[in-house]
This record gives C-alpha cells, structure tokens and sequence, in this order.
C-alpha cells in the first residue's frame, strides 16, 4: 500500500485567510500587497469573512482542485472539464439579480445589495449528482430565508422560483439548444425558508469560482444537485410551481422535488448507492442516505407526502 | 503493378501477432494513470467510459474492413480477426471494471440492475453476442461450423455494434453530440451492409 498522509487536524484548525492575511498586511504593508500581486491573485481580497456553522458536517470536504475541476454546468459544454475550461470566459461584474413576483420590495438588487449586512457563514455540505456521485464542499453564503425576510413575502406566495444568465457570447454552451436556457429551478416556500438552504458566494474561504456559479448560487443540499441552480439572475415568488429545466428536459426521469431518496431511482439506474469524487478508483461506494443525510433536518417538510409519486 | 495492388502487397507483409501484443497497452496505461489519479476527479468513470468507447470503436473498425475493400480495393482482412478479438477484449475490461470497481460486488444492486436497466440488459447482451463471436473466431470453427453458417453466425456483429451505441445513449443525460456520433455511424456502417444492388443493379458488400 501507498504511504498516506495521516493527520487528525480538521479542516476547521486551518488558520481563517483572514487572519494570516490581515498578519501580513500589517508587517509588510505594501509589501504584502506586493506579494499577492506577483502570486497573480487579484489584489482586491477575495477572502470572505465568514463564521462556522452548526449545519456544517464534520465529513472532510473534497479538495479545491476536484470542486473546481469536475462540475456539471451546460452552460459551458457537457463535459465535466468544460466548465473549468471555459468558465473563465463569464464576466461576473457588475451582476444583478431581478427580484419580483409577490413580494413587498421587487426591483434589480445589484450583487453588494444582496450580500449587504448578511451573515456570511461557512456550510460543509454533501453534495449529490443525479448522475449518482458525491463530494462534501465547504461553501461560504448565507441564509436564502434571510434575503426572503428583507424582500418581503407575500402570504399567497408559495413557490421561489429562480433563474441563471443567459449570455451566449460568454457562455459558449447556450449556442446549442441543449437545455431550454434559461436554465430555471424552483423550491416550495418552506424548502426556501428552511436553514439549511443557503444563497453561496464563496468556496474555500474565498469568492466562488466561476465554473461553480459564481457570482451567486443556491444550495439545497438534501435535493440532487441539479437542483441548486448557479450564477442566479432572478428570483421570483409565485402562487404556482414554477417550472424547472431539468424536469422540462424529461419529467419522467428528474422531478420538481428531486429530494435524494435511495428508494426512488432515476428510471434508468439505480440511486440506492453513490461514488464518493476524490477518493481514487478504488474508493469504496457509499449507501445513498435518505435525503442526503439531512432527513433529521427536513422529513418533516414531506410528512404525509408520497415521495415515490413526489420525486 | 497498381497502387492498390501495391498496398495489398504490403499488407501481406505486415504479420498480424503484433496487434494482439500491442492491443490491452491502451488499457492497461489507462488503468495505471486511473489508479495513480492521474485522471482527475472520477478516474472510475473516465475509465469506464473510454475502455467503453475503444470497444465500440473497434468494433466499427471491425465492420469497416469490407466496405473499405468494396470501395477501395485495399484489403484489410486477415487482420479482422485481431480487430474484432481486440474490440471482445474491450468489451471485457468494461465489463471487469462495470463488475468489480463500480459496483464492488454490491450483488443484490447487480442484479437489480440486470433486471431493471435498460442500458445494463442491453449492454449484457451485447456481451453474450460476443461470447459466441470471440469463440468461435478460431480457425478451428470456421472448419467445423462451414463458412457459410459461420458467417451467418458473424453477423451477429451487426447487432453488437448497435446495441453498443444505444448503450452509450441510455447512459447520459439529455442529448450530448458523442454518443448521438456513435449510433448515427453504427447505423451507417449497417447501412452498408445492406445488398443495394437489389434495388440499384450496382455490385456491393457480400
């Protein structure tokens, strides 16, 4: 056997950026500046000050480079080394997101706005494909329920529904009619409001990359993954369920719901078991958990519902 | 002599032992730079997918040598033996790799598998249709079965090449171009099997 690395520190005893950061700043000053310029790392910080979270997992997250490199995102191509191919290319300043339907406050709220006085918060969070993989990635967002309250529900509000950019000169997958883009999600107003369900801009400690949605996505980490809908460009409350792309693509195979349910399988394999990402080919397979793991946390949202009919 | 002629001389030459050395290389290195992480985040589904994908083409190499000596006159045929064994050995490795490191002998999500997923029971049968082809490619039965009812059996080719590229399409999500690309060309190559002169008077594949 190969000789591994073993250690029993946590993702969570690595010194924050911040910190070392703001150490450096203060002895060199220029100097340190300097020094991030030269790594090639835009000097305006792209740290994210940020605390733990009691949602987080104690599961130890998979690296940067697997996060960053691997990703299903059509906009770039269908490959999973598209979008950190191709990503770059997407221009994520100035960015806003359209806010309407029924709320109290509707209007284009610019990307600061919506980030303004939130509570930045570290989430480890599991993340399951459809297509029957998993990684644990350490988000950095904030509540969605948190924006919902500043925007101002309306009480016949029962559905959020969301929408990504379409700018086909940037995002070289949308030449093809692949997906109907816009590509669109939706959640019920509780699944909305639930704490687990954050609005991510950050990865690692720092700005999201754009192959992973920058500049602002949802994760909902208790559905499949196609669910948390990334680089989000408008977010409307509605009294219907709103349509979602990859139930528009095929409605028999990917359904509104889409929570992870190793008893319901995708119509043409199996969702029983899972391919944890990053463990090398010979990682071991892992039981899909109802609802991801987090069933302690959401069942309740479905008592009485019949998930088999609800997927 | 003609050109045509020229190359067929040389093709006489070339022995055809070296291509079953030279045939599992692709997919042994493959396997090394799999198990080394060599092949980013998912090295088990690049494997999969690529040991997959030489195997059908292979098998499309396989179906090509007639209609290339139908139209060209370069005459590729003692080496279809090797293709078609190379493109079974493929389908092995795939299989060995689908058994052994995707499920990890999982057996009651193998079976269900067996029975419930199209792409797996079409798959399966692929290599069942194989088995026999790979058996009986020896010399040995050519004599014993006669060539015309081994040839009748060959052509159960036609069938696993199809079925290899309905397999591919049943296993991605909405319709990315590749495997569009495999059953559009399985489809051609079994078009060109089809005896046109009945309906056209021009002379075409045995």
């Amino acid at each position: 056997m190969m000789y591994r690395f073993k250690t029993d520190l946590n993702y969570s005893d690595v010194t924050p950026r911040a910190d070392y950061m703001n150490r450096r700043t203060l002895m060199a000053g220029a100097g340190g500046l300097a020094i991030a310029a030269m790594a090639g790392r835009p000097v305006s910080a792209a740290a994210i000050a940020f605390q733990k979270s009691a949602y987080s997992t104690d599961e130890k997250p998979n690296s940067l480079e697997d996060i960053t490199g691997y990703n299903n995102f059509y906009e770039f191509g269908t490959g999973k080394d598209d979008p950190a191919k191709h990503a770059h290319n997407l221009t994520t300043t100035p960015w806003s997101v359209k806010i309407d339907g029924l709320v109290d406050k509707p209007g284009n709220y610019s990307f600061e706005d919506i980030i303004k006085g939130v509570n930045m918060e570290e989430r480890i969070y599991r993340l399951r494909c459809v297509e029957a993989w998993s990684m644990v990635v350490p988000w950095v967002g904030f509540q969605l329920s948190d924006l919902l309250g500043r925007i101002g529900v309306q009480s016949s509000a029962k559905y959020v529904a969301f929408e990504t950019l379409v700018r086909p000169e940037e995002m070289r997958g949308q030449g093809r009619r692949l997906l109907d883009w816009p590509y669109r999600e939706g959640l019920r107003l509780d699944e909305a409001m639930h704490p687990l369900t954050i609005l991510a801009t950050g990865l690692y400690g720092e700005d999201l990359p754009n192959q992973n949605g920058a500049p602002l996505r949802l994760v909902v980490p208790w559905k499949y993954g196609f669910k948390s809908i990334k680089s989000i460009v408008r977010i409307s409350l509605t009294d219907s369920e709103p349509q979602a792309t990859w139930n528009m693509q095929n409605a028999r195979e990917y359904g509104f719901y889409s929570n992870v349910n190793p008893n319901v399988d995708h119509p043409r394999w199996s969702q029983a078991s899972e391919r944890p990402i990053g463990g090398g080919l010979f990682a071991r397979r892992k039981k899909t958990l109802m609802f991801n793991g987090y069933g302690d946390q959401v069942a309740d949202l479905y008592a009485g519902m019949d998930l088999q009919k609800n997927f | 002599m003609t050109l045509v002629q020229n190359l067929n001389a040389q093709i006489r030459k070339i022995p055809t032992w070296p291509l079953y050395v030279i045939a599992p290389v692709p997919g042994l290195v493959f396997f090394y730079w799999a198990a080394t992480n060599q092949l980013g985040a998912d090295p088990l589904q690049v494997l999969e997918r690529q040991l997959g994908k030489w195997a059908l083409q292979m098998l499309m190499i396989t179906l090509l040598v007639t209609p290339v000596r139908n139209w060209s006159g370069v005459n590729f045929i003692k080496f279809r033996r090797a293709f078609g064994l190379t493109a079974f050995m493929y389908v092995c490795f795939h299989l060995l790799t689908w058994f052994v490191l995707d499920k990890q002998f999982f057996w009651d999500e193998i079976v269900k598998d067996l029975i419930k997923r199209p792409y797996i029971i079409i798959g399966m049968v692929n290599f069942l249709v194989l088995l026999p082809l790979a058996i009986t490619s020896h010399n040995y039965f050519l004599r014993r079965l006669g060539p015309l009812r081994w040839r009748k059996l060959h052509k159960l080719s036609y069938v696993a090449v199809l079925a290899g590229a309905v397999h591919y399409l049943l296993v991605v999500k909405a319709w990315p171009p590749e495997p569009i690309i495999y059953v559009v060309g399985a489809v051609l190559l079994l078009l060109m099997r089809v005896n046109w002169s009945k309906f056209t008077g021009f002379a075409s594949s045995a």
